[in-house]
């Protein structure tokens, strides 16, 4: 036999090695492009705010078409999200867009669980990926990534601070979601007004502990352009998708008596920022930084609640596997029993069901009988009566054979006595 | 950053009225975005070598990767040794080539098929590779995961077989069997010099028979094919593999030009040339247009097999496992529990 020990040296630090010519793996990043793109990719902006803000005309135009039909009513009885996903192509580009819409926020009288929904809406799309994550036989790689990768928190253009209800929002959804902060139909308020209120708003964040997601400043050849930008949040846009003529060119505009707002006017609103920022620049980051930081702590305290620890070093390695394996087998017993329960109700069921039955059947039974016995009685009656007839009938028969027995008798003794009967009775009249 | 105004138009499918067209909206700059993410990060890429000694294994790895990565051929001749058994090295470089940075990992197999006994020579290395992915295993499960777990995995195994020139000899056959379930598998015929042209085509063909003989999938695997773009460009791999390669890292004039190669009484073979060897072939293969690839095959199916056979066991420790179980073939059938 072979003796096959291993001694196996452990990769050491690695050294930077010189390369004496062109080996060729420079040619990774296009390798792993092409095959991102072969892919798709998948994008989801969650759209949170009030009614009337502009939110599904934004979205049109920041992605330059239109998706939705009619705007959305004010008499909802909750806040629900409705979402749509739309596929777009740009040259080779694949892009699978999700865009999450909040209807009804904002609407209600009493605003305390408003936020619930979107909230809770978060989580089903962590959740559902971290079902897949753990399942055992899983396809991560063709799976379709629901998990919102940005929120635009629309502000009411009011000039003076946040509402009560942004502030509660927001401060809900920072950890569990990358929040940029807009001002909606920011047409409505004057620039010196605007300066003033992007402040206000921007200390009420920091001072209430909300976390909007800064545009990351790591890589220099983005640091500059990002870092710059992080100081124009939030960005007041406008949004309109119908076209003006401004001097020889078309442009997206808003047009009135005193004047035209253009949408991609640096000078009249951040719209080019702000599609600068979410799409070209740093989309990717907004997809890592949803995977690695938010998902990563949603999944983080899910497994935590359901009873898994991380392993210290000497117990066994296996201990997700085998508390996932001890909570199935619970949750089986628990669903054998629901069966067991259901199936003996459902016996008592058919029991009870039965005697009822039966006891109708009883009660028909005796009503048949009785029936019966009436019809009887009345038939015996009949008969009992038709007896009678038939007698009083024979009686009547022979007293009349009688009678007219007698009378042939007496005609024949006293035919005379009638003829001078008829004769008198002739003579009297 | 693309900003350069683009005449195609973002098009939403299924919607039976298209939308109005304003003109470019910049989703495809996210192409711009991964690569710059890529460029940061950095790759990693894990090679593991198999064959026995004296084949030229650190020779093709240090031409293949244009630097001294394999330490053997730094070490003087006359210290070699045959281990006595199956040493498993592993050893780790940065190299960086046009701002692109990839950490290189060489695992060198020394003492494979040198003993006179080599029955279960492949167990080692598979115990080996079993154990990359059960770390990955182990950081994917933790709580709190690093965000990027180091990726240890075994991304390509080359295997080097002895230019013959007759068939696939037993340990090769007992080898890749076994292995070709757990890793990709590359088979090479090293120091091709050795055979000309025509032996070279006979051995690739009788090789090429006893895989299918044998129901041996080497890279690139049939079934793994995405689509039929794939599948044609895979086909002409298929029909030229295993590659008949030279290594070399001395450059010898040739021409006037300083070419790679080895130079003998009768003249020089260049390692580049493709008439002369198909180094040139397994290079590009592996480096500039498959590395990705194999890294996909890799993460996305011999990991998720070995995970679904690793949960679906009954909490078993991996050291508890007796050698025998470590063979990389479901000891029962693996069910599809789902949460």
């Amino acid at each position: 036999m072979a003796a096959t020990e291993i001694a196996r040296q452990a990769g050491e630090g690695a050294r930077a090695v010189p390369l004496s010519g062109h080996v060729g793996f420079d040619s990774m990043p296009d390798q792993l492009v092409n095959k991102s793109v072969n892919h798709g990719f998948c994008f989801n902006i969650l759209c949170v705010g009030e009614t009337g803000l502009g939110k599904s005309t934004l979205m049109d135009t920041l992605f330059n078409t239109k998706f939705e039909g009619d705007p959305t009513q004010h008499n909802q009885p909750g806040v629900q999200l409705k979402s749509n996903t739309y596929e777009l192509q740009e040259s080779n580009v694949r892009l699978k867009l999700t865009i999450v819409n909040s209807v009804g926020f904002g609407d209600q009288i009493n605003k305390e669980d408003s936020y619930k929904p979107i909230v809770e809406f978060i989580d089903t799309q962590f959740e559902a990926y971290l079902q897949e994550e753990l399942k055992i036989k899983r396809t991560l790689h063709s799976y379709h990534d629901t998990r919102v990768h940005a929120c635009l928190y629309f502000i009411s253009p009011t000039g003076h601070s946040l509402k009560s209800l942004d502030l509660v929002t927001m401060k809900k959804l920072d950890s569990k979601v990358n929040i940029i902060p807009i001002i909606a139909k920011s047409d409505a308020i004057s620039k010196s007004e605007l300066a003033k209120f992007k402040i206000k708003i921007t200390s009420e964040l920091v001072s209430n502990g909300v976390q909007i997601y800064q545009f990351p400043t790591d890589d220099e050849t983005v640091a500059e352009i990002n870092s710059t930008m992080n100081g124009h949040l939030p960005f007041a846009v406008v949004g309109s998708t119908e076209e003006v003529k401004i001097g020889n060119k078309m442009v997206k505009a808003r047009q009135y008596p005193w004047g035209t707002v253009q949408v991609e006017n640096e000078n009249h609103c951040d719209f080019v920022k702000l599609r600068e920022m979410l799409i070209r620049v740093n989309m990717e980051d907004l997809r890592e930084q949803t995977h690695t930081r938010h998902y990563e702590l949603y999944r983080r305290c899910k497994l935590e609640e359901m009873g898994f620890k991380d392993t210290d070093p000497d117990s066994k390695p296996f201990s997700l596997q085998e508390t996932y394996e001890a909570k199935r087998n619970e949750f089986m017993g628990e669903l054998q029993k629901k069966e067991e329960e259901m199936r003996q109700m459902f016996v008592q069921r058919v029991k009870e069901k039965e005697a009822e039955l039966k006891e109708a059947e009883k009660e028909l039974h005796e009503k048949f009988d009785r029936l019966k016995k009436l019809h009887q009685d009345e038939k015996k009656k009949l008969e009992d009566k038709k007896k009678s007839l038939d007698d009083e009938l024979n009686i009547f028969k022979q007293k009349k054979t009688a009678a007219e027995l007698l009378q042939s008798q007496a005609q024949q003794a006293g035919g005379s006595t009638t003829l001078k009967r008829d004769k008198e009775r002739k003579n009297f009249f | 950053m693309a900003d350069t105004a683009k005449t195609t138009h973002p098009q939403p499918a299924g919607r039976p009225e298209k939308g109005a067209e304003f003109g470019y909206v910049g989703i495809d700059a996210i192409l711009e975005q991964m690569r710059r993410k890529a460029m940061k990060q950095g790759f990693e890429l894990n090679i593991m070598v198999v064959g026995q000694s004296g084949l030229g294994k650190s020779t093709l790895i240090n031409t293949l990767f244009k630097s001294k990565v394999s330490r053997r051929s730094v070490m003087p001749s006359d210290e070699e040794r045959i281990p006595k058994t199956i040493e498993i090295k592993s050893v780790s470089h940065d190299i960086e080539e046009k701002g692109v940075r990839m950490k290189l990992t060489v695992i060198d197999t020394p003492g494979f098929g040198d003993q006179i006994n080599n029955e279960n020579c492949w167990q080692p290395i598979m115990k080996f590779i079993n154990e990359q992915y059960e770390q990955y295993l182990q950081e994917e499960i933790n709580i709190s995961r690093k965000k990027r777990i180091p990726d240890s995995r075994v991304h390509c195994c080359i295997y080097f077989i002895p230019p013959t020139g007759h068939c696939l000899r037993p340990i090769d056959i007992e080898f890749m069997r076994h292995l070709s379930k757990v890793v990709n598998i590359v088979p090479v015929i090293a120091k091709a010099d050795t055979l000309t042209l025509e032996e070279r085509d006979f051995f690739k063909q009788k090789i090429r028979e006893d895989l299918r003989v044998n129901e041996i999938e080497v890279y690139p695997q049939k079934e793994f094919d995405e689509d039929s773009e794939d599948r044609m460009i895979n086909d002409k791999i298929r029909e030229m593999i295993p590659f008949a390669v030279v290594g070399s890292d001395q450059e010898y004039q040739v021409n006037g030009k300083r070419l790679l190669g080895r130079k003998t009484r009768w003249g020089t073979v260049e390692v580049e040339n493709t008439a002369h060897c198909e180094f040139a072939y397994l290079r590009d293969l592996l480096i500039r247009t498959h590395m990705q690839n194999l890294k996909d095959i890799t993460s996305s199916i011999h990991y998720e097999v070995y995970r679904v056979r690793r949960l679906n066991e009954n909490n078993t420790h991996p050291s508890d496992q007796p050698n025998g179980h470590s063979n990389g073939v479901p000891t029962h059938e693996v069910l599809s529990h789902e949460m």
